[in-house]
């Protein structure tokens, strides 16, 4: 290292830091900062997939965009409809992904066989698991609508994907919609499995032969003993969930196209810049998911894990 | 006594229940995809019920992996793209990311702390906003069609976790054996080469594992960048095309699930604890 003579060795280390570093920075910037602003920018003008050549990126800064997106009703209804998916999805996955762990907190013969089983929905590529899930509900031969009819008494067969609603119990539910909330449980509560094991895996027994010995019972054990140390994970996965689930555009759109009712916000985006070419109000559209999701993550910071310390 | 007694009957017939719903759940449709791959188109439309072939037939995969001037659907060139898509995203993440996760870990440079910030936001932005000037970028210079402009998306996508992910590691490798490297006349470059990565090859192959699956799995961007251009779809691109039709049966497009399937589960299996223990790393520490 001639080039370095002369320097203090503390010196040295930060340079070369940076020129390490900046291989990362580069791609992250060129990839996906730059792109991120000029998101910004586009939704303020007025760009079209036929225009874009002739829009430039400045310049020509309008509101309409955000006016024309947050007039239509197809939007309230598409950001109602992500809450509740993302809301449900987030809640059902974590609560399964517990049962699961706790399931499978002690040895038996063939857990590794029902680990890997239960690991089977996440890895497997979501184009895949879609497809498989179409056609085991399809109406006319999917094998969940023969054995309703002929087993379970169904009238006629369900359209699940289809159908936006239902009669359930005497009770009118968004069928479709439901459907698409069970395929993201079942897609990732192995997530939530994974990390509450990890956790449950760490803990000391000695904590729950204490309270064995105290005399506890199986459910006061796990309310008072395993929970509160449950917590912090349970918070952690509540963030990273919801944040996986609100962004999600994969599922919903390879099961619905974001028909019967399941449009979500992401879907609504590619739908406005895929089949109207409509860049500037995509973007507008997105940057709107975008600033809700940061109001959530702000106000979820703000109280629960303030609350916790 | 008796409360405890009766809870604990409870809870062993219930955990047994939960276990054998969750196995159920996720078992079965893996189950019915490979039975339908086999099975005869006809046999299914006549008896859609069965939950077994009566006959087992594997020209559905013969006809998914021919190519399309053969007479089939050609998924053996979207196999092709996919695997060069993901290996070339595993090799040129881990070049970029293992001089990072390095800096990260061991040098005290300015802006060292706050690395991780634009990480965390990389991490959870959403991809469509990103999908939007992108899609646009890359029609305006012609390279939607290209692997190559969707490889540059999937590194920049598994940069910020791989860095996460290996500075982890790093850190646990003693700073002594560098040092003893670099008084034996190591410069930074070979301490890395010869001694960090070599006793970090768990961290390496769990990292490449899960970049491997993110390429091969993804969807969006490739439903973007690809769509127009046949020869250039990857197997899940593929799939999701052809599915959207009438004309190919069920039974073949099973096959074309499990083509796609199969790999990534292998894959995640043969190296599954190495992943698993990655993934998690950080729940341990609460």
């Amino acid at each position: 290292m001639t080039a370095t003579r002369g320097r203090t060795l503390r010196e040295q280390e930060a340079r070369a830091g940076l020129v390490l570093i900046s291989p990362t920075l580069v791609i992250t910037l060129v990839v996906v900062l730059l792109p991120m602003a000029w998101a910004v920018m586009l939704a303020f003008q007025d760009a079209r997939l036929i225009n874009i050549r002739y829009t430039g990126i400045f310049g020509g800064y309008t509101l309409e965009n955000f006016g024309y997106v947050l007039a239509e009703p197809g939007f309230w209804s598409a950001l109602v409809t992500t809450l509740v998916y993302t809301v449900a999805g987030t809640f059902l996955s974590i609560v399964t992904g517990l049962a699961a762990a706790l399931a499978l907190r002690g040895r038996f013969r063939g857990r590794t066989l029902v680990r890997a089983s239960i690991l089977l929905p996440y890895v497997a590529p979501v184009v895949a698991a879609a497809f498989v899930w179409e056609i085991m509900l399809n109406p006319q031969y999917g094998v969940a609508n023969v054995l309703g009819t002929r087993f379970l008494g169904w009238d006629d067969p369900i359209a699940f994907l289809s159908q936006a609603q239902g009669e359930f119990l005497g009770v009118r539910v968004p069928v479709a919609l439901l459907t698409v909330i069970a395929f993201e449980v079942w897609r990732y509560f192995p997530f939530a499995f994974l990390f509450i094991l990890a956790r449950l895996q760490a803990m000391p027994a000695y904590l729950d032969e204490a309270a064995l010995v105290d005399g506890a019972t199986p459910s006061q054990r796990f309310r008072h003993v395993t929970l509160p140390q449950l917590w912090r994970v349970i918070a952690l996965l509540s963030v990273l969930r919801f944040v996986f689930t609100f962004n999600k555009f994969d599922d919903v759109y390879l099961l619905t196209g974001g028909g019967a009712g399941t449009e979500v916000v992401s879907v609504r985006v590619f739908n406005l810049l895929t089949a109207r070419g409509d860049i500037g109000a995509s973007a507008a559209q997105a940057l709107v998911l975008a600033a809700v999701l940061v109001v959530f993550l702000t106000v979820y910071l703000r109280f629960f894990a303030g609350a916790e310390r | 006594m008796s409360r405890d007694r009766v809870e604990r009957a409870v809870f062993g017939v219930l955990r047994w229940v939960v276990i054998a719903a969750l196995v159920v759940a996720t078992a079965f449709p893996f189950y019915y995809m490979i039975m339908l791959s086999v099975r005869d188109i006809q046999e299914l439309i006549l008896d859609p019920a069965a939950l077994w072939p009566s006959t087992i037939t594997l020209d559905t995969y013969r006809e998914v992996l021919t190519s399309e001037s053969g007479g089939g659907q050609g998924f053996l060139v979207f196999i092709r793209n996919s695997a060069v898509i993901a290996v070339a995203a595993v090799l040129l993440t881990l070049a970029i990311a293992v001089p990072g996760a390095y800096a990260v870990a061991r040098l005290r440079f300015f802006g060292r702390r706050q690395v991780h910030f634009l990480f965390l936001a990389v991490y959870l932005f959403p991809a469509i906003v990103l999908a939007i000037p992108l899609f646009v970028l890359f029609t305006m210079l012609g390279l939607r069609g290209s692997l190559a402009g969707l490889v540059l998306v999937y590194i920049s996508q598994t940069v910020p976790v791989t860095v996460y992910m290996l500075r982890n590691y790093f850190e646990t490798v003693p700073a002594g054996v560098e040092e003893a490297a670099a008084i034996d006349g190591c410069g930074r470059m070979e301490t890395i080469w010869r001694v960090t990565l070599p006793l970090s090859k768990p961290a390496l192959m769990a990292t490449s594992l899960y970049i491997f699956m993110i390429a091969w799995n993804e969807f969006l961007f490739a439903l973007l960048f690809l769509v127009e251009r046949r020869e250039s779809w990857t197997v899940s691109l593929g799939l999701s095309q052809l599915a959207g039709g009438i004309e190919i049966p069920t039974t073949v497009l099973m096959a074309g699930s499990v083509v796609l399937t199969l790999p990534i589960v292998v894959i995640f299996f043969a190296g599954e604890r190495l992943l698993t223990e990655g993934l998690t790393a950080g729940a341990e520490k609460g």
